[in-house]
């Protein structure tokens, strides 16, 4: 048997998170994962997060995953992939399956960072091939390089699975519904308009009422479902598709806690059963810690924070550090986790229906219904402003902690404030300049660069753009309002790509002067005009 | 047939092991050395991995992270593999499995 100052089990963002800390409070860290590759999910994100800057805002989940290996790395961190602990005992041993073998290791302190796993729901033909999770499509695009499906029906409108439906968009699939039965839209409004500029429809308290086919999914029924969830005759909608994705939450992957004897709780505020922990994230057994989804279903960034949290406490359980040190460093974390607990989506808010943001603005019922923000809602919020020029036009009208915006503008036209939930507001006195940065920082593709005016009777929209073909300058095609409709035809004035801009395109369509402030989205109808002209001289 | 993403938008052109043969159900299939199972089966458009012990209902991939067990297959004669967390290794003999193949 073996011994370590601190055994952590999964190498997500909180496991990795947790270990490069102890171990650079000098520790000796080994942490166990079953997978073949550390990181847990956060490979597969490849959506910008949203967050303080502090806080790794707008960097690309995979690049996030990339810089925890290489600190942990740096650390010290021995990592042991493909291997699984089977059980975590009270006097902290573990017994770790690794190929046909079970070895037993001993830790003075343990860090349980298993995660989440995703939650399921029943339905006729449930059980067929294609019938999948949001995660499993996730695993097939962003690390295997695989269509999940051609055609696909997303069941779930919390932000896994707005921010999947999306990523099936880009890598070419076509995702027919986007259906919840809840009455509202459970992730991020800015999420699910991104899904519904591209023309997906929301299909909200509707639900599956049976998947078809004999050996795999060849088409789909919803209905729509009453208050008491139960279907309405008479409501029921077909699709032919090839794929069914579930989306419908996460419960804590905390059986190890379970078997060690920690004290457990059921808390739905937490998705299920999670330990309970003292301020520092120790369970009730001492030397016992929990950290990220397991003790309660976040996103990753908070994760990150969790882990730091957990190595701090576990250094300063085994005597690495002065309670005084801890205190200090824990105290900077907690602020930091604070902030990110924050807004609509807090946890502390999960399940109750918010009509107001925090200025006081209704929020959007259209958002919460369709997906998008309708035309006549959106000169509500401080971010929708008319001004003679380019200049920002911000449509993100929840309260969410996020500001990587207003850092961005390097002219001060984008101001959230101190308050990290603030709703960004236009500022009427500053200089756009049109570099776009706002444009490409907007983790939620929320900001628009828009000149209502161009003196000709057009206007330009800037777009964010994240699809591929890339579209050239000269395409003709349609614009599409925030609800995915076709509003005029738009031609591409011109396609800007920087390293700064991190793969968001910024694409520039210049549209009749009504539609400035209704076309969001760009489609390509035909090719670039004149194309095939020798030399391909645009005229 | 499934289909590959020949370049991605955010990741751009994947990075994979060198191609290899393998045989499913005696056909012989192309993959890529490393990747699971699973991912070579589908680009080669299978769905059903296997058929239920009791009810000959059929199963595919549906957690595709090697919790959920519905993707498993026999694998050079051992059966139960998790073919969505197994790599792809030339001249592997995959099989449909029929209930526990054992």
């Amino acid at each position: 048997m073996k011994r370590y100052d601190l055994i952590i089990i999964g190498a997500g963002p909180a496991g990795l998170s947790a270990a490069t800390t102890a171990a650079r409070r000098g520790l000796a860290v080994v942490v166990f994962d079953e997978n073949e590759k550390p990181g847990g999910q956060l490979f597969k994100q490849i959506h910008k997060f949203f967050g303080s800057k502090e806080h790794q805002a707008k960097v690309r989940g995979f690049v996030i995953g990339r810089q925890l290996l290489d600190e942990a790395d740096a650390a010290g961190v021995q990592v042991q992939l493909n291997a699984t602990v089977i059980g975590l005992y009270q006097d902290k041993e573990i017994v770790v399956k690794i190929g046909t073998e079970v070895h037993h290791y001993k830790g003075d302190a343990i860090i349980v960072a298993t995660g989440a796993s995703e939650n399921m729901v029943t339905f006729p033909g449930w059980t067929l091939p294609g019938v999948i999770g949001a995660g499993a499509a996730q695993t097939m695009m962003n690390l295997h390089g695989i269509l999940p499906g051609k055609r696909v029906l997303m069941l779930g409108s919390g932000n896994v699975g707005l921010v999947v439906s999306f990523q099936l968009l880009q890598c070419g699939c076509e995702v027919v519904a986007l259906v919840d039965a809840a009455p509202r839209v459970g992730g991020y409004g800015v999420h699910a308009s991104k899904v519904a500029r591209t023309g997906v429809p929301f299909y909200l308290s509707h639900t599956i009422v049976a998947a078809e086919g004999d050996e795999c999914v060849t088409g789909v029924t919803i209905a729509e479902v009453d208050s008491n969830f139960t279907f309405i005759a008479g409501t029921e909608k077909h699709f032919d598709v090839d794929t069914i994705c579930l989306a419908v939450g996460l419960s804590p992957m905390s059986q190890l806690l379970k078997m060690a004897g920690c004290q457990m709780e059921d808390n739905p505020k937490r998705g299920g059963q999670t330990p309970i922990c003292d301020a520092v994230g120790m369970t009730s057994v001492a030397g016992i810690f929990a950290a990220g989804d397991v003790s309660g279903i976040e996103e990753a960034s908070s994760a990150m924070i969790e882990g730091r949290m957990a190595g701090i406490a576990a250094a300063h359980y085994l005597g690495y550090l002065e309670t005084q040190e801890r205190d200090a460093a824990l105290a900077d974390l907690n602020t930091a986790l604070d902030g990110l607990r924050q807004g609509m989506f807090a946890p502390k808010n999960r399940g109750k229906a918010i009509a107001e943001t925090e200025e006081g603005i209704a929020i959007s019922a259209n958002l919460l219904k369709n997906g998008y923000v309708a035309d006549d809602e959106v000169a509500r919020f401080p971010g929708v402003t008319h001004r003679t020029g380019v200049h920002p036009v911000i449509e993100c009208t929840q309260n969410i902690p996020c500001n990587p915006c207003q850092d961005a503008c390097p002219k001060g036209c984008i101001s959230i404030g101190s308050n990290i939930t603030s709703l960004p507001i236009a500022v009427a006195d500053a200089d756009c300049i049109n570099c776009g940065m706002c444009v490409a920082s907007c983790s939620g593709q929320a900001i628009f660069l828009v000149d209502e005016d161009c003196g000709d009777g057009t206007a330009t929209v800037t777009i964010p753009y994240e699809f591929l073909p890339l579209p050239a300058e000269g395409t003709m095609g349609v614009a599409l309002g925030r609800d995915g409709k076709r509003v005029c035809e738009a031609a591409v004035v011109s396609v800007k790509s920087a390293k700064a801009y991190d793969k968001t395109h910024l694409l520039t369509m210049r549209v009749p002067k009504a539609f400035a402030m209704k076309a969001r989205f760009f489609k390509p109808t035909m090719l670039k005009a004149f194309e095939k002209c020798e030399g391909g001289v645009m005229q | 047939m499934g289909e590959r993403i020949a370049e991605h938008p955010i990741l751009g052109v994947l990075e994979k092991g060198q191609p290899v043969k393998f045989t499913f159900d005696g056909k012989e299939l192309e993959g890529f050395e490393g990747e699971p199972i699973a991912v070579a089966l589908k680009a080669a458009g299978l769905m059903v991995h296997r058929y239920t012990k009791k009810e000959h209902k059929p199963r595919g991939v549906f957690c595709a992270i090697g919790r959920c067990t519905d993707c498993v297959m026999v694998v050079d004669g051992v059966p139960n593999v998790r073919t969505c967390i197994t790599p792809l290794k030339a001249g592997m003999n995959v099989q449909t499995q029929y209930g526990t193949n054992v």
